[in-house]
């Protein structure tokens, strides 16, 4: 599990040599095809909010010509769009936290303490699994709604941090199980309390782990829909993938715009992505072969 | 599920005798605050709310007040019986089937191409990964956009030459769910080759090298010993892919909206709950249909569970001892 979670999935290096050979002509062809073919979608949504109207009614699928900028200043500017960064951010971080500290926290009595509900206990978290937020996800609205949350980030935030437990445990629970007992032994000798060596020990040792449930979580938080959808019904609580949406209905005629407001709202994930590419591909991974 | 018990290796030394009952109310405590807000959260958001679904479903009931207008199994009756929602299964069941035929084979021959030593293929990967980051939303929005019937893509074909190709991707009823699978294989298509790469990170290198020594062709190596080492990797992606296909709800509701999924053959079960739930405002009855599409993945699973992920060491569901 440790390995694999961290490592990220690296083509084995020919032996004494630093440099990987290239491949067959074949072969980048081949990948050339793939890639353009993944990128295409992307790439005309963002060089399509550079692009008028009337350029891409005379031509669908040409280029910009000339490059306008008037459609991604203009949703720059706009107090809607920058209301649903924030909303978006505010969700995601809040998400984030919670599930780091909760899981982190439940996990740890998985993991190292002995008491008899403990397999009990581990089943019922585990079952989360099977219950994905679109099952759950009429009744759920029904429970947000009559705690008063919505339209409110806690609406959104509290089911996610539930949704998001189960991966979560299951992804830290072998970490810490993985800490060696010895390290315990000799914090408790040195006169460490089991929280103390909870809060030195164990946090510090599960940091590869934690990273990757974190950044597991903000993403889906980030990209959320279904959720946003039943809860946030004004326009002010909306968060970016509602936002896009309504903007999408909102100025369906007008497709430059659309495009432009789309290809800004993908940027925070797009950035993220790169940053962590190895942590996201590693944690995925390692969350699904264990 | 099997116990997700470890029996052996057990983490902390037990107590000593002598100070066992104040250590164990101390540990009590300690269990009870640092479990306590995980299973707080976890049971009022997730159990209480499945359970309630239960419940609701037995109801004709708006959603406000108490459900009082008890009507037994009809909710049920009405959804099984329904054309609209078998529909909609059959939909699901050709997403199901249709998602690991395509993407499968796909990703494993860009598996096989990219676990190659070669110049730039971390480049590759990551490009190959970009769509799975990206929002449901973003996917939809600019797809629906390019597919339109004077969109980018009969544009580009047009401007090809290959004017006959041009379609109405979107609302022609008998294409709309080959679009919808092309989408579907487009956006997740690089989860199952990084899954499918790092399973291809753990065969041992001395079996292929071994293959070769005794003269066996590349493709006979990864038929005899890459393809069935990778079957526990291969077994995981499958189940994963079927409990999403089985849920699929985002991409279907923001490409084609309630309405026009049905008349496009695109609905799902998961977009029938929606419209006939909520957005009719017949609460009993859209809980009634959560329970459905809940059996029928926790059907799918089992069954599955039992019957092919069982030979693996671990399943999907189960805590993983080994290593």
């Amino acid at each position: 599990m440790t390995a694999s979670t961290i490592a990220i999935p690296r083509a084995r290096r020919p032996r004494g040599s630093g440099r990987l050979p290239w491949g067959s002509p074949a072969i980048y062809l081949g990948a050339v095809v793939v890639v353009t073919l993944m990128l295409a979608p992307i790439l005309y949504i963002i060089i399509g909010g550079f692009r008028t109207n009337s350029q891409i009614t005379a031509d669908p699928s040409g280029l910009p010509a000339p490059w306008v900028m008037a459609n991604y200043a203009e949703v720059l500017g706009s107090t809607t769009f920058w209301g649903e960064v924030a909303n978006s951010t505010v969700a995601a971080v809040v998400t984030t936290l919670g599930v780091v500290a909760l899981g982190l926290m439940a996990s740890y009595v998985l993991a190292r303490y002995r008491f008899r509900a403990r397999g009990l206990l581990y089943a019922v978290f585990a079952a989360g699994l099977m219950f994905p937020m679109t099952v759950a996800i009429t009744p759920l609205y029904l429970v947000v709604r009559n705690l008063g949350l919505m339209n409110s980030m806690a609406g959104i935030i509290l089911p996610q941090i539930a949704f998001a437990l189960p991966a979560t445990i299951i992804i830290l629970v072998p970490f810490l199980r993985a800490i060696p007992d010895e390290i315990e032994e000799a914090a408790s000798i040195d006169g460490a309390s089991r929280l103390g060596f909870f809060w030195r020990m164990v946090v510090p040792l599960a940091l590869p782990g934690v990273i990757t449930v974190g950044i597991l979580a903000f993403i889906a938080s980030w990209n959320s829909y279904i959720l946003p959808l039943f809860i946030l019904n004004n326009e002010a609580s909306f968060t970016l993938p509602l936002g896009v949406q309504a903007f999408a209905s909102q100025y369906s005629v007008d497709t430059a715009k659309v495009l432009a407001f789309t290809s800004l709202s993908m940027i925070p994930a797009l950035i993220f992505f790169s940053i962590f590419e190895r942590r996201i591909v590693g944690g995925l991974t390692g969350a699904v072969k264990g | 599920m099997s116990s997700p018990d470890r029996p052996g290796a057990e983490p902390s030394p037990s107590p000593s005798p002598s100070s066992r009952r104040p250590r164990d109310w101390r540990k009590a405590l300690e269990i009870t605050v640092l479990v306590g807000p995980a299973l707080v959260v976890f049971l009022g958001f997730v159990i209480f709310p499945v359970v309630m679904a239960g419940y609701y479903g037995f109801f004709r009931w708006k959603g406000y007040g108490l459900p009082t207008d008890f009507v037994g199994l009809q909710n049920y009756v009405t959804i099984l019986q329904d054309p609209t929602f078998h529909e909609a299964l059959w939909h699901n069941t050709i997403i199901v089937v249709m998602s690991l035929v395509l993407q499968g084979p796909l990703a494993l021959l860009l598996a096989l191409l990219l676990n190659r030593p070669m110049r730039g293929q971390s480049l590759i990967r990551v490009l190959i990964f970009v769509p799975y980051v990206l929002a449901e939303v973003v996917v939809g929005t600019g797809w629906s956009l390019m597919l339109q019937s004077d969109g980018a893509l009969n544009g580009l074909l047009e401007k090809l030459g290959l004017d006959g190709l041009a379609q109405d991707w979107l609302s022609n009823p008998d294409l709309a769910i080959w679009t919808l699978l092309g989408i579907i294989t487009w956006k997740y298509i690089g989860f199952a080759v990084i899954l499918f790469l790092a399973g291809l990170q753990g065969i041992p290198q001395e079996l292929t090298e071994a293959a070769q020594i005794d003269g066996a062709s590349y493709w006979q190596i990864q038929r005899r010993i890459t393809l069935p080492l990778l079957g526990p990797t291969l077994r995981i992606w499958a189940f994963l892919s079927i409990i999403g296909s089985l849920q699929l709800f985002d991409l279907v509701y923001i490409i084609w909206g309630q309405y026009i999924a049905s008349t496009a053959g695109t609905s799902t079960m998961a977009t029938y709950m929606v419209a006939n739930g909520r957005n009719a405002g017949n609460y009993g009855y859209g809980n009634a249909v959560a329970v459905v599409l809940f059996v029928i993945s926790l059907v799918v699973a089992l069954i599955y569970q039992r019957y092919v992920l069982r030979r693996d060491t671990a399943g999907a569901l189960t805590e993983r001892n080994e290593r």
